[in-house]
């Protein structure tokens, strides 16, 4: 038998073959690192959002991710600028001298990703879309006589009765906006979602279908076709200016994974860093760590007004009474640079910002005595307060167990019932008595456009059990004076009578208005333009090199 | 052998049906509301019962569960409640990652822990088994994502070797990327495997060393690597390939914390986010494929007990 190499060699040949794989492997693994990336790499802006995309239909759901991904592929008829002011986007528009009717005017050159032309009917579809599921687009529809598309560029909006908040509505930044979409699609039921095959806009980026992993991974490349304005970006105004070819959102459900991300260079966006990471990322100089949305968050405590022992007015001031901001932001946040104090309903970085009806000690200590006293007056009889603690999710599992641990000082029986937030949020919609099945309180948080006048915050709407937002005060007045509040049309009637609704909805405790706090995004130093918002937007940013 | 096997995919048919039927009550049976969570914050009551009747989920549990049955039946798993795409698209997607990252960490289990296992009960009260044993300890003991935490910051962040997360497709990507990618998670996947599959492998060897025929082999003047890979191993391999063959189905399985501190998109992300959001269908789809892999594996054991012993015969 004759072989190939003589047996002395084979302990060498063992040897070289070892050491060839090794330099091969090593080879591939070194061609393959990031800094070998193709220069095409540049134009692909790599972020990572808040939460991964699931819905993809922003009419439908509020979850903020969803309407995220609406601004990235949709457009909307009216922006909002950082003066709070609606500003013309796919539409300008003219009101009649009466304030009665409404003319909106397409511009020139809009187009769908898949090269229709936008119309004035697909507006109007939209229109309806929004308004059956939108709460302040509800209340627009009961002072609507009719929305019709007078030619292929005009949606004439004529209204039967006087409401002077109709631009505000239609350029509101969050949490439904007016997002228009081809009519066909439209003209679905809100309470069908829409698929990937729907996901046609005319905004300035295009849904990749082919891509999309949903809750782990959406693509967007810009749309060529898109003609921006010519206005600077402002929030949700201005031009939408496209500066990069493709922009992948990566979802990470680990915090940690997602800062070893923005680290190490392989994403070039953390919309929202944890907290007690900040640190890290601030340390780096390779990093931008800044607010893009200034304006924040609220978070919140809410009663059920059906049920003992929050259906007596008096009983909710004694809470109020008891809890106090600091230490329950405190407990949320941490660190006091990201959170402050507020006690306005309306955010205190809005036009209605006010402190009316707001007891100091909200803002400053609780007062556990008053409480006490308060409860002794309303005759409380230790009737259990059912509140639901979601244990999965850092920011609204804090604030009920402090929230538990101030009632239980100020003479209140709590009993706090963990869960997760999914189980809360069904359980939250439960009219039945507390002992079987419902609740007395839960918490959750708002970004400030969602809470910023009485028309959105949907904590003020008085509507009761058939119409009303969960823990449901049915509060005649307090419609009245939203009302009231939809006819004003001028900003000191506005400012007076947003201060005349908060001062009673304090005395009501309609909710508990527990303080403000934002969290900074971070970001690669080789991005620049990057808006500052209350939503996040990817158009006005630019990735160098 | 064909009928055996036929007989133990038959068999396993009750067992899917025994499995859908308890998965479908206990969703349903549990609290959470796949409506309330597409709506979000500002849903009305009206506004979730609409969802609710689109969605199909006002009818009666047994007419939910006929129609899902039925879809089965024509090899339809149903839609997503929240993206609204198949269940088979949903998880054809994520399968890959699973599986390669299941392939790649059990074969580096096994070159890895059954040679130190053979090594250790050969070497039996030496330092090298105490040192083995030791180790093995230490795989049990310290949880996964310590480990994969440990493993990034030395050859991700300080000597930047290797990605921090993602991962790349064999199938779109080729193999350099994705082995760039695996070698990691796998790594801290396979620690667990590593130790037990060692310890198996020492205990079973154990055993088997003290048998007859081993002495036999000895004094037939066999070299110890050819008693021990060539008679003692293959003697011992019966329990050791169930470990492995559990191991494996376990790691198709159970590697959330792996694809969460690694960002792979695998199939156990896929359960616990369709577990999170009850997105029914998903939940309901990935549970029936796990258990049929169970059967599989299980299945795929018992006939490879044939390849080590030839005693073994099915009937």
């Amino acid at each position: 038998m004759t072989t190939l190499f003589p047996r002395r060699f084979s302990a060498t040949r063992r040897r070289l073959l070892g050491g060839m794989a090794m330099v091969t492997l090593l080879s591939t693994l070194g061609s393959l690192s990031p800094l070998a990336a193709a220069p095409a790499e540049a134009s692909t802006l790599r972020a990572v959002m808040h939460s991964g995309l699931r819905v993809l239909d922003p009419i439908t759901t509020t979850a903020h991710i969803t309407r995220d991904h609406g601004y990235m592929i949709w457009d909307t008829l009216l922006g909002m600028d950082d003066q709070f002011q609606p500003q013309p986007q796919m539409a300008d528009w003219s009101v009649s001298d009466d304030g009665m009717i409404y003319t909106f005017t397409l511009r020139d050159g809009l187009k769908w990703h898949d090269g229709g032309e936008v119309t004035a009917s697909d507006a109007v579809a939209s229109f309806k879309r929004w308004a059956a599921r939108d709460g302040g687009g509800q209340m627009l529809m009961d002072h609507v006589a009719s929305v019709e598309a007078t030619d292929s560029q005009t949606m004439t909006l004529t209204l039967s009765s006087p409401f002077a908040y109709v631009l505000e509505l239609m350029a509101k930044p969050s949490s439904v906006p007016l997002f228009v979409m081809p009519a066909r699609i439209a003209s679905k039921s809100p309470d069908e979602t829409l698929t990937v095959e729907d996901q046609i806009g005319s905004g300035p980026f295009k849904f990749v279908a082919d891509e999309y992993d949903p809750g782990n991974r959406v693509v967007y490349e810009k749309f060529a076709d898109y003609v921006p304005r010519d206005e600077p970006a402002s929030w949700t105004a201005g031009g939408k200016v496209v500066n990069v070819d493709r922009v992948e959102w990566i979802n990470m459900s680990d915090a940690q994974t997602a800062l070893n991300a923005l680290n190490s260079g392989e994403i070039d966006f953390l919309e929202s860093p944890s907290v007690d990471l900040l640190p890290v990322l601030q340390a780096n100089s390779d990093l931008t760590v800044e607010k893009i949305n200034e304006l924040g968050s609220q978070t919140i405590g809410r009663f059920n007004f059906l049920y003992p022992p929050f259906d007596n007015p008096q009983i909710r001031r004694a809470a109020l009474m008891a809890m106090d901001q600091t230490d329950v932001l405190a407990s949320l946040v941490g660190n006091p640079e990201h959170y402050s104090t507020c006690p306005s309903m309306y955010g205190c970085q809005t036009p209605l910002a006010t402190d009316a009806g707001a007891p100091a000690s909200l803002t400053g200590k609780a007062d556990p005595e008053a409480a006490k006293q308060l409860l002794e007056e309303a005759g409380y009889d230790g009737t259990p307060v059912v509140i639901m603690q979601p244990t999965d999710a850092p920011t609204v599992s804090p604030q009920p167990v402090i929230a538990a641990q101030l009632l239980r000082q100020a003479g209140f029986t709590v009993d706090l019932q963990p869960m997760d937030w999914q189980t809360l949020v069904t359980r939250r919609a439960s009219q039945q008595p507390p002992s079987e099945g419902g609740w007395n309180m839960f918490f959750t948080n708002w970004y400030i456009p969602e809470v910023w006048n009485p028309l959105v915050n949907p904590m003020l709407n008085g509507r009761g059990k058939d119409g009303g937002w969960f823990g449901w005060p049915d509060d005649p007045e307090l419609e009245s004076m939203r009302n009231e509040f939809a006819k004003a049309d001028n900003d000191a009637d506005r400012k007076a009578i947003a201060e005349h609704i908060q001062r009673h909805a304090f005395e009501q405790v309609t909710y508990i208005p527990l303080g403000e706090y934002s969290i900074p995004a971070a970001w690669n130093n080789d991005l620049s333009g990057v808006l500052h918002s209350p939503v996040p937007l990817f158009w006005n940013i630019t990735k160098s090199e | 052998m064909f009928s055996y096997c036929l007989r133990r995919t038959l068999a396993a048919v009750p067992v899917m049906v025994v499995v859908a039927l308890f998965v479908f009550l206990l969703l349903r049976l549990s609290p959470g509301d796949p409506a309330a969570i597409i709506a979000g914050d500002m849903a009305t009551p009206e506004q979730l019962d609409r969802i609710r009747e689109t969605l199909g989920l006002n009818q009666p549990i047994y007419l939910q569960f006929f129609n899902w049955g039925g879809e089965l039946l024509r090899g339809d798993f149903g839609t997503s409640l929240m993206s609204n795409l198949p269940v088979t698209q949903l998880m054809a997607q994520r399968l890959e990652p699973t599986v390669s990252l299941a392939l790649l960490s059990i074969v580096l289990s096994v070159v890895v822990a059954v040679p130190m296992g053979v090594i250790a009960a050969w070497k039996h009260g030496s330092l090298i088994d105490n040192v083995v044993m030791s180790v093995s300890v230490l795989g049990f003991s310290v949880p996964v994502f310590v480990i994969g935490y440990i493993l990034i910051k030395i050859f991700a962040i300080d000597l930047g070797w290797l990605p921090v997360q993602g991962f790349k497709r064999v199938s779109e990507d080729g193999f350099g990327p994705f082995i760039r990618h695996a070698i990691l998670p796998s790594l801290m996947l396979s620690t667990i495997y590593i130790a037990l599959i060692a310890r198996m492998t020492r205990a079973s060897m154990l055993d088997v060393l003290g048998e007859d025929f081993v002495r036999t082999a000895h004094a037939k003047g066999a070299s110890e690597k050819r008693v021990l890979f060539k008679h003692a191993l293959r003697n011992a391999g019966v329990p050791i390939l169930e470990v492995i063959g559990t191991g494996f189905a376990l790691m198709i399985t159970g590697v959330v914390v792996t694809e969460s501190v690694f960002n792979i998109p695998g199939l156990g992300r896929l359960t616990v986010d369709a577990i999170l959001a009850r997105d029914y269908p998903v939940i309901q789809g990935l549970i029936l494929v796990t258990s049929g892999v169970y059967v599989l594996i299980n299945l795929a054991i018992d006939l490879s007990y044939a390849l080590l012993d030839p005693r073994i015969r099915y009937q």
